[in-house]
């Protein structure tokens, strides 16, 4: 029979802070907008504007906060990232890419046929994809189980889960937030990407969702509101959790959907639009990189 | 059979570090021995099924395996969506382990009876199935759990259910059990209907019917040998289930048998009927009504058995 021992407990070595400064991450942010304008239009997918939106949240949590090493994607003490929303996958395949987790020619294969890149990630086919999402609603609870296991396992390792705010419709949300502040499980950040719009309409409008940092707080967990896209405050926020000890942490992100494209920018037409070749182009020249980068 | 569980768990749990037990607010007491024996790996995950199957994933995910337990359709269709993306579609070595299968719980009404679990669970890829007949099942159907790499779900009666088995028997996940042998007709028990199919066999034996007795834990994957040699060896096939006629074990057999035989042996499915039963009683009183009660399997058989071809 297996103990915990036969688990490899094996440290991470290579956890150096990263030097890149504010400005390299603008740069990297503006580089992945791009690249996930062009999946859509490439891969003819939908979900830009909610891709467009998560951007920073993943730059601060992929270059200032997780401790993973791309080269070691299944380390057992490696810090767990969930996107929940599973529909902005292309960002989170982009965001791998250049972290280093596999070549970013092969995010070419975006929703072609045959390819490992479908438009929401299945279990496992991609380096770094902790949990096949798409289904609103898990990925919260699948991260409790993990942060779980690393209390049990006796590791040190954060789970962070970004959850969109149409997705709090989803009641599953709630009883993972009343679970994880049960069991004090201060090793867990929730981020939610507040863009305010959910599929076809406001979210405030289809649910009565607001105010978010007053429901989460009243569910036992420590939330805070922060710009989303402050790439810094959000990693001061991710990295300072807990922001009480023994409770889980929200952070409250506000977005904005289809961010870093003008005629994007809150347009909801942008949840299922895919860019035509003008429309690609001028996206790209706004955010001023080029075609090929 | 609950309690047969809950001894098993405890000392497998207490020989392997990786076994943890989610509960969904259910089993007061029973699990204080696995609480006191296994500290710190026992989760009350409350009313809230969806919540606690995922967890389940996610501990699977990270080198743990979870035990989930409820009552039947709590721990089986109220998750199923959780069940079928973050179990089944990830191929995670979850254990699903439902009390109170069938009509176990009659008296609580139809929200508590589970007459269509088996069906929606065999129904997804990397998902094992198996109800134990009786304790000794239960000990070696969660041992064999054990040793799988994805999801497996044990649908359990309750407690006080006879003990079948003298003693426990080779158990091996997807091989039936041959209770007793037989030359006329083969009666394959599925979970709890294993008691009342032998006595339902005695039955038969006292109108000169010789029938054979397989208990066929496991529903999926079916035991396919036991089932051509039922067929091609006894002119009727019967399959008795505390579980809908459709999707269970019959629908299984159903299914199996229209690509592989030939001028065998008919299938006759005995289980539940298509509707609800809203009316009070308890599970012997659901069984009678319901024509699920010894004397009424085995005059459905001698009925069955008289109509047959020459």
């Amino acid at each position: 029979m297996a103990t915990l021992k036969t688990i490899n407990c094996k440290r991470f070595s290579q956890l150096m802070p990263r030097s890149d400064t504010t400005t390299d991450l603008h740069r990297i942010a503006r580089e992945l907008r791009a690249r996930v304008i062009r999946m859509s239009h490439d891969g003819r997918a939908p979900h830009l504007g909610s891709s467009l939106s998560c951007i920073d949240i993943l730059v601060a949590a992929y270059w200032r906060c997780l401790k993973i090493d791309p080269a070691t994607p299944l380390d057992p003490d490696r810090d767990r990232f969930i996107l929940s929303k599973g529909h902005a996958a292309a960002a989170l395949y982009a965001t791998l890419a250049k972290r280093g987790f596999f070549d970013a020619d092969e995010l070419h294969t975006y929703n072609v046929a045959g390819s490992r890149f479908p438009e929401q990630p299945s279990p496992r086919a991609v380096p770094g994809v902790e949990a096949a999402t798409g289904s609103l609603g898990h990925g919260l609870s699948i991260g409790l189980g993990m942060a779980l296991a690393s209390r049990v396992q006796n590791r040190d390792c954060r789970v962070i889960t970004v959850l969109s705010d149409g997705e709090c419709n989803e009641g599953t949300v709630w009883e993972a937030a009343m679970f994880a502040a049960a069991q004090r499980l201060d090793n867990v950040t929730v981020i939610v990407d507040f863009n305010r719009w959910q599929a076809t309409d406001r979210s405030e409008e289809v649910m009565a969702i607001s105010p978010l940092v007053d429901k989460w707080q009243a569910f036992g967990w420590s939330a805070v509101e922060v710009d989303g896209h402050d790439v810094e405050a959000l990693a001061d926020y991710m990295n300072g959790a807990p922001l009480d000890a023994g409770k889980p942490t929200a952070i409250i992100a506000r977005t904005t959907k289809g961010k870093g494209v003008s005629f994007m920018e809150d347009d909801n037409n942008w949840h299922y639009r895919i860019p035509n070749d003008d429309e690609l182009q001028a996206a790209l020249d706004e955010l001023g990189v080029a075609a090929d980068a | 059979m609950r309690n047969a569980f809950a001894k098993e768990l405890t000392a497998l749990g207490e020989q392997d570090e990786r076994i943890v037990l989610l509960s969904g607010d259910i089993g007061n007491r029973m699990f204080d021995d696995f609480k006191s024996r296994c500290p710190g790996r026992f989760f009350n995950c409350g009313i809230a099924e969806g919540n606690m199957m995922s967890m389940a994933a996610g501990l699977a995910m990270s080198g743990m395996r979870p035990v989930v337990y409820t009552i039947v359709p709590f721990v089986t269709t109220r998750c199923l969506e959780q069940i079928r993306v973050d179990v089944c579609y990830h191929r995670v070595p979850v254990i699903i382990v439902g009390v109170g299968g069938g009509l176990a719980y009659a008296s609580l009404g139809a929200t508590h009876h589970s007459c269509e679990d088996i069906g929606f669970l065999r129904l997804l890829p990397n998902m094992t199935v198996v109800c134990p007949a009786d304790s000794a099942e239960t000990r070696g159907a969660f041992r064999a759990a054990l040793e799988c790499e994805h999801g497996v779900y044990i649908r359990l009666g309750k407690k006080g259910e006879p003990d079948v088995h003298r003693q426990d028997p080779t158990f091996k996940l997807g091989k039936a059990i041959l209770m007793r042998d037989g030359r006329d007709v083969t009666l394959i028990s599925t979970g709890n209907m294993l008691p009342t199919t032998i006595e339902a066999a005695d039955l038969l034996a006292a109108s000169s019917v010789s029938a054979r007795v397989i208990s066929m834990h496991t529903v999926k994957p079916l035991d396919e040998e036991t089932l051509a040699e039922a067929f091609a060896s006894t002119s009727l096939v019967v399959t008795i289930e505390e579980h809908s006629v459709i999707g269970g074990l019959g629908g299984a057999v159903a299914e199996w048998q229209s690509e592989h035989t030939s001028g065998g042996g008919r299938l006759l499915r005995i289980g539940t009927p298509d509707h609800f039963l809203h009316e009070a009683g308890n599970q012997r009183h659901a069984r009678r009504v319901l024509h699920l009660d010894a004397e009424s399997i085995a005059a459905r058989i001698l009925q069955s058995s008289r109509h047959a071809p020459p």
